[in-house]
């Protein structure tokens, strides 16, 4: 983010460059959206004409569009005019040390095993040099650059790198796609690109750099990734440490291109705020996510682990184009509390001998409600496509709801399909077993929960395995007796 | 003295199920309580393990002299009493290990002792196996997943020998067990007979007994002991059937 954050400071404001911040307020944008904030986006962001105009006509045909009604969330009306479209990077209010921070968020850093190096940098307080994140960037960056990887924000793959943004971007998920990934490409500000050439495999999780320098996600990012012939990388978005924004509307892009023999694994796991326990307040994440298996053996795994935002919205997705191109969807998707979450995939088979697979663990508690929507769709020549679905659903208490909208379209008669459906609450039976050997309520139901998303937790890199199984426990906390 | 059970009435909603039961377990005893179905065994164990679902409208049950209608289900575990299940349940996803180290290890903690880490609980789990026969896979398989029936019992005897109960309540142990699991069974349950730790054997029949031999028998009929007596008198249920003892109620 750092070297974005440059291009910016350098384009809009001298003082930035000393690190104190004198006026947020200039580098935001007045509500409201039209043509004229378009442009200046554009500007600010000091990009090419080409990319403006693809901006505008998004802008153009989001106009003519209307906000989706088809899933089963429910929230106010969104007044698009109220929301501000572009925010210049902000610098935190630095503290001194830990002991300046809530001790209740520290608490919470705590119990998710999060290093205390790292629990410095989500909640803002000054790092020592060592671990300082532009360093950390420096060393990641030459390592990556040696392997001809390119990994920057989009904005500077944008100057940079022009004709792969050019050839990719709005390939996976085009412009007018639907309602918020059109705005998001009329506005979108933020985001990342990768590039991972021909042959190479990325030597190290992405996530570990992301970690530390994306924090500051914004509110219509766009992600870009795209993995040339016979490439791996493996990518992962977000933190366990939960995030506060004060952008109530989240609306993200993300495609995946995957060429010849390529390997994409991407992996999510979101804790943005939920609201509280009354249900105000909280993120609406809406979100595209898409990939593309553009040629034979190509794969694309996305693996998800959501917890956070008021309202979820989304559906990864693989298109199987090439011949024995492989989609994964594996996601747990946990709300509590007045949460709400449709979210699922699609997977749709084009190529021959395609074959995907989606295991979704819903957890529904407090007042909660949880949905799993997803498509298969097997296109006439995609011969002997295979899908295996398994969906399952856990309630705890009685006022939640737990929901499973599996959508089948085979035009094919060689396809093999498998689909697997069950809920179940979580049983005072098992509870009072685990009780009966000395384990508590709370263990017990962490337990449970953790070994019911075991399928979706070891698809994780290491690292966020264990973290993921923490968040559980944070995030099912009071919701049970 | 290890369980007195006073006088004790309870019910499920309006229903009364246990209508006055005394019964005073002593350190080192091994008692039977045999019974027909719906004669109230499983109340009887329920309640003194703590399940939730049934109130009880009279009298007391102290352990180790102390009355425990008031302690949580997990303190009850904590301090001592251990149920095997008559149905196992089931835990996906979690395996044996990790389940039985929780346990032990809550244990331990409740004792102000330091927990044990794995490797060391690892080399603990694999002699208690030994005691009751557990395969290897045993391990790494969830909680009680695709169990057989005799399995799912072997592994309630394995959790009673590692978590080192004093009070055991073994209910309907025996049922869905074949001659050679019952065998492996009672073998593990007579192992660990000592002074110092009691039992209580749920039965229907008298077949568990053969292997496991009681101190005390008492048969129970509508809520109610209507009779107490020695290993000779498992027998003479065997024999005489429970309609012997509908007509001493008379």
């Amino acid at each position: 983010m750092s070297d974005e954050k440059k291009i910016i400071d350098d384009a809009i404001d001298q003082e930035y460059k000393y690190g104190f911040v004198t006026d947020i307020e200039q580098e935001t944008f007045p509500p409201g959206l039209d043509e004229e904030v378009i442009r200046k986006i554009s500007a600010k962001k000091l990009e090419p004409g080409w990319l403006l105009d693809w901006r505008l006509k998004a802008y153009r045909h989001w106009k003519t569009m209307v906000e989706p009604t088809w899933s089963s969330v429910k929230y106010p009306t969104v007044d698009f005019q109220s929301i501000s479209y572009f925010s210049a990077p902000k610098k935190k209010p630095e503290l001194k040390s830990l002991d300046e921070v809530d001790p209740e968020l520290l608490e919470t850093y705590r119990k998710l095993g999060i290093p205390l190096e790292e629990q410095k940098i989500f909640a803002g307080v000054a790092v020592d040099a060592v671990f300082d994140s532009v360093s950390v960037t420096t060393t990641f960056k030459k390592e990556l650059s040696n392997h001809g990887i390119i990994f920057c924000p989009l904005s500077e793959a944008v100057q940079n790198h022009p004709d792969l943004v050019k050839e990719y971007l709005g390939s996976v998920v085009p412009a007018a796609d639907n309602f918020y990934a059109a705005l998001n490409s009329a506005v979108f500000s933020e985001g990342s690109f990768v590039y991972i050439p021909k042959g190479v495999r990325c030597p190290m999780e992405l996530s570990t750099y992301f970690r530390i320098n994306a924090l500051n996600t914004g509110q219509f990012e766009r992600t870009l990734i795209i993995a040339d012939e016979g490439s791996h990388v493996s990518y992962l978005e977000g933190c366990t440490a939960p995030m506060r924004d004060e952008n109530q509307l989240h609306a993200a892009v993300v495609e995946l291109v995957a060429h010849k023999d390529a390997n994409i694994k991407y992996s999510t796991v979101q804790n943005w705020y939920p609201g509280d326990k009354e249900g105000k307040g909280g993120i609406y994440n809406f979100v595209t996510k898409r990939g593309i298996c553009l040629d034979d053996n190509s794969k694309i795994s996305w693996t998800q682990v959501e917890t956070g935002s008021a309202i979820t919205w989304k559906y990864p997705s693989v298109i199987l184009k090439g011949d024995n191109s492989i989609g994964e969807f594996y996601s747990v998707a946990l709300t509590n509390n007045y949460q709400q979450a449709d979210t699922g995939t699609k997977m749709i088979h084009m190529g021959k001998n395609t074959k995907s697979t989606i295991i979704s663990k819903g957890i529904s508690a407090g007042k909660s409600q949880n949905a799993y929507r997803g498509e298969v769709k097997i296109m006439k020549g995609a011969d002997n496509a295979r899908n295996y679905s398994q969906c399952d659903s856990i309630l705890i208490g009685d006022q939640c709801g737990a929901h499973t909208f599996p959508y089948i379209d085979v035009r094919n008669h060689t396809a093999k399909m498998e689909h697997e459906a069950t809920t179940s609450k979580i049983g005072e039976e098992q509870i009072f077993y685990c009780n009966q050997r000395g384990i508590s309520e709370e263990d017990a139901v962490s337990m449970i929960v953790n070994g019911f998303c075991k399928d979706v937790f070891q698809e994780l890199p290491m690292e966020f395995a264990m973290e993921a199984q923490k968040l559980m426990e944070v995030s099912l906390e009071g919701s049970i007796g | 003295m290890m369980l007195k059970i006073k006088n004790l009435h309870a019910s499920v909603g309006d229903k009364p199920i246990l209508k006055g039961i005394n019964l005073e377990v002593k350190a080192g005893e091994m008692h039977a309580i045999m019974g027909r179905n719906g004669s109230g065994k499983s109340t009887l164990t329920n309640i003194i393990t703590g399940k939730e679902g049934y109130t009880i409208t009279d009298g007391s049950i102290e352990y180790k002299g102390k009355s425990i209608l008031d302690d949580s289900p997990e303190d009850r575990a904590l301090n001592g009493i251990f149920q095997s299940f008559q149905y196992p349940v089931v835990i996906h996803g979690v395996n044996n290990t990790y389940f039985l180290r929780t346990a032990y290890n809550a244990k331990r903690k409740y004792l102000g002792q330091p927990e044990l880490d794995a490797a060391s609980f690892m080399k603990l789990i694999r002699e208690k196996m030994k005691l009751v026969e557990m395969d290897r896979s045993y391990l790494k398989r969830s909680v009680n997943d695709g169990f057989s029936g005799g399995e799912k019992k072997r592994n309630e005897i394995l959790q009673m020998v590692t978590l080192e109960p004093s009070l055991s309540i073994l209910d309907e142990t025996d049922s869905g067990l074949d001659i050679d699991a019952l065998k492996i069974v009672a073998n593990g349950v007579n192992n660990f007979r000592r002074e110092d730790r009691s039992f209580i054997v749920i039965t229907h029949y008298q077949r568990l007994l053969k292997y496991i031999e009681p101190d005390v028998v008492h048969v129970l009929m509508d809520g109610q002991i209507v009779k107490t007596g020695g290993k000779e008198l498992a027998l003479a249920l065997e024999e005489k059937g429970y309609g012997w003892l509908d007509g001493d109620q008379l």
